[in-house]
């Protein structure tokens, strides 16, 4: 695990969108396996750059979200490293039936990344915004589901996206997130990271939300209340040991994540906990609601996704 | 690189078209056998089909090793139109990459033989399919990698004519024409009949044909159940250069059993035993038994 000192820099990074698509275009060539399979959207979801480089190993496949999974799941059963985008609402929820079929059910090693999840893209509104992805994707037997919290943990995350033979789905962000991690860092799938400990409770986030999570640390702090933090950027496989640990150390589990209620990185964490070493739990995500169009940092605040609305769940949580 | 596989021929150096012929009336026995066993499936979607799959498996037109079913340069078959999987299984194994025995355990738990096909179960088998709609895009995906890898192998997609109703197919279609995949060509098993009624009675979008060129795809329309005919098809269509290539085949549900073809309602419904008997005997065009 990181050790607690790690740097927290609040000074805002790449998208990870951004990081994305170079960390993309930077593996096409080391990895000739690697082709694009886009639908319309690769100037969205920076899959341009990989086909600016490697035209023949992009395919626009147009606004067609069924077929361009299709498409992917035949490239990979001829031995290819399909990288299949979209918005991660048109993808996950246009193409569910040909994820499960064409490529959960035949275990294909196909790599779905969806860009522009959670509420955070702001004013294009609810159409756009995947809530429910996490529920989705982990519903696909085999999948694992990687949402990296910034710049440097999406370039490690592609590359292990890459290196791992099977399907994935990355759960990519619009917005500039803050550095969390080193530049540099690796990502190991299926692995929590410790980024600041404290005995009181564990906050467990994923994606943007970790970087509030950090900003509720020091909040909590000058309360008196000291909370571990750890990063959770694979949420299946899911790190039950660093589940077990903060709950045997620690008591309280906070989770935090930009998503419904239902299904997603709080469902998974409360089964394991549940299962394995029982504590309270408290949740922080955005219900059973659909948001709206507005500003990122409105809709973040008006749907309780910001620092103080993690750290009144701390405080109730402790206190109970 | 995998050798064609040898076509049985006549003396004059075609397909032994006798053979092939005996080949599907035999073939129409082990679906229907294996079905009646299983007391489940989809004995008639599987008969209007098996012709073209006993001229595609056994008349020269794929290159497939059936030692090496996984070759790279073999040519692929994906039955889109799931539920005629005992029409598949029955090819497999008449091209030995299953064993015959294995027919008997259609839909048998711990049987690779599943109800629709499973390519991680059973090789030979290339996209694990029975959600309608989605082998024309995988078909698309080994087009483009085999396109990339300068492999000349093609690939083949059948549909159901019922199936040709999801849009994901239209999708793939209007792909396919724009990056001219002339390594592809779509069999579409065009049968008439599909789950609930006559398919002029449920979405009637026929004429087929003049849709598919529309899309700027090379279409050859025949009897889906002459043998000479369906070769001459395959031969066509592989001389197109730059565009995608359909093969609309107009077929009879339950082909070769008056009873079966008389009535669209034996979708999904194995014969009984003795319907199984009245069957293998007019296939075999022996007299009724008593």
């Amino acid at each position: 695990m990181s050790a607690s000192t790690t740097p927290f820099v609040v000074s805002p990074g790449a998208a990870t969108r951004d990081a994305f698509g170079i960390a993309l275009r930077d593996l096409g060539h080391s990895e000739p396996r690697i082709v694009v399979v886009d639908g319309d959207v690769a100037n969205s979801t920076r899959t341009e750059w990989f086909g600016q480089v490697f035209p023949d190993r992009f395919f626009n496949l147009g606004i067609a979200e069924s077929n361009m999974v299709g498409v992917a799941a035949g490239l990979a059963a001829s031995g290819k490293i399909p990288v299949v985008s979209s918005f991660a609402a048109f993808i996950l929820c246009n193409a569910y039936d040909q994820l499960r079929m064409s490529v959960a059910f035949p275990h294909l090693n196909v790599k779905v990344v969806g860009t522009h999840a959670g509420i955070s893209i702001g004013e294009d509104g609810p159409s756009q915004m995947a809530i429910e992805d996490f529920a989705l994707a982990c519903s696909l037997p085999g999948f694992t589901v990687i949402v990296p919290a910034d710049e440097a943990h999406t370039h490690a995350a592609v590359r292990a996206m890459i290196a791992h033979e099977g399907p994935v789905y990355l759960r990519l962000g619009r917005p500039k997130a803050p550095r969390i991690h080193e530049a540099g860092s690796s990502l190991e799938i299926g692995k929590a990271y410790q980024l600041r400990d404290g005995s009181d409770l564990t906050i467990v986030a994923c994606g943007l939300m970790t970087a509030t999570a950090l900003e509720a640390h020091d909040a909590l702090a000058a309360k008196g209340i000291h909370a571990r933090v750890l990063d959770f950027p694979t949420i299946r496989p899911l790190d039950v040991d660093a589940l077990v640990r903060a709950s045997r150390d620690t008591g309280n589990i906070l989770v935090a994540e930009e998503h419904l209620a239902h299904g997603g990185l709080g469902s998974v964490v409360a089964m394991a906990v549940g299962s394995h070493h029982p504590c309270k739990l408290g949740y922080v995500n955005l219900g059973n609601r659909f948001a709206e169009s507005g500003t990122p940092e409105a809709l973040m605040e008006a749907y309780g996704l910001t620092a103080p609305h993690l750290v009144a769940a701390a405080v109730k949580l402790v206190a109970k | 690189m995998v050798t064609r596989a040898s076509a049985p021929h006549a003396s004059d150096g075609g397909p032994d078209l006798v053979l092939l012929s005996s080949t599907a009336r035999r073939l129409r026995e082990d679906i229907i056998a294996m079905t009646t066993r299983a007391g489940s499936g989809h004995p008639s979607s599987s008969m209007s089909a098996i012709d073209i799959l006993v001229a595609l498996y056994k008349g020269g037109i794929l290159n497939l090793d059936q030692s090496h079913p996984s070759a790279p340069d073999r040519d692929r078959f994906i039955l889109s139109k799931g539920h005629a999987a005992p029409a598949l299984y029955a090819v497999l194994a008449e091209h030995g990459v299953i064993s015959h025995e294995s027919l008997d355990t259609l839909r048998v738990i711990g049987s690779p033989l599943e109800g629709h096909p499973n390519m991680r179960r059973l090789a030979g088998v290339e996209a694990s399919t029975g959600s309608l709609g989605q082998g024309l895009s995988i078909g698309l995906g080994h087009a483009f990698a085999g396109r990339l890898d300068g492999r000349g192998y093609r690939t083949y997609v059948m549909c159901g004519d019922g199936e040709m109703q999801e849009g994901q197919i239209w999708e793939a279609i209007m792909s396919a024409a724009h990056f001219n995949a002339d390594n592809l060509t779509l069999i579409v098993d065009h049968n008439g009949a599909q789950q609930s009624n006559l398919l002029p009675r449920v979405i009637d979008y026929r004429p087929l044909a003049a849709k598919l060129r529309a899309f700027e795809w090379h279409v050859e329309e025949i009897d889906g159940h002459d043998m000479p005919a369906i070769l001459r098809a395959f031969d066509s269509v592989r001389a197109v250069k730059g565009r995608p290539q359909a093969i609309v085949a107009h077929t009879v549900k339950g082909k070769g059993v008056s009873f079966v073809e008389a009535d669209w309602a034996y979708h999904g419904k194995p014969l009984t035993a003795s319907e199984q008997v009245r069957a293998f005997s007019e296939l075999r065009g022996e007299p009724a038994p008593h």
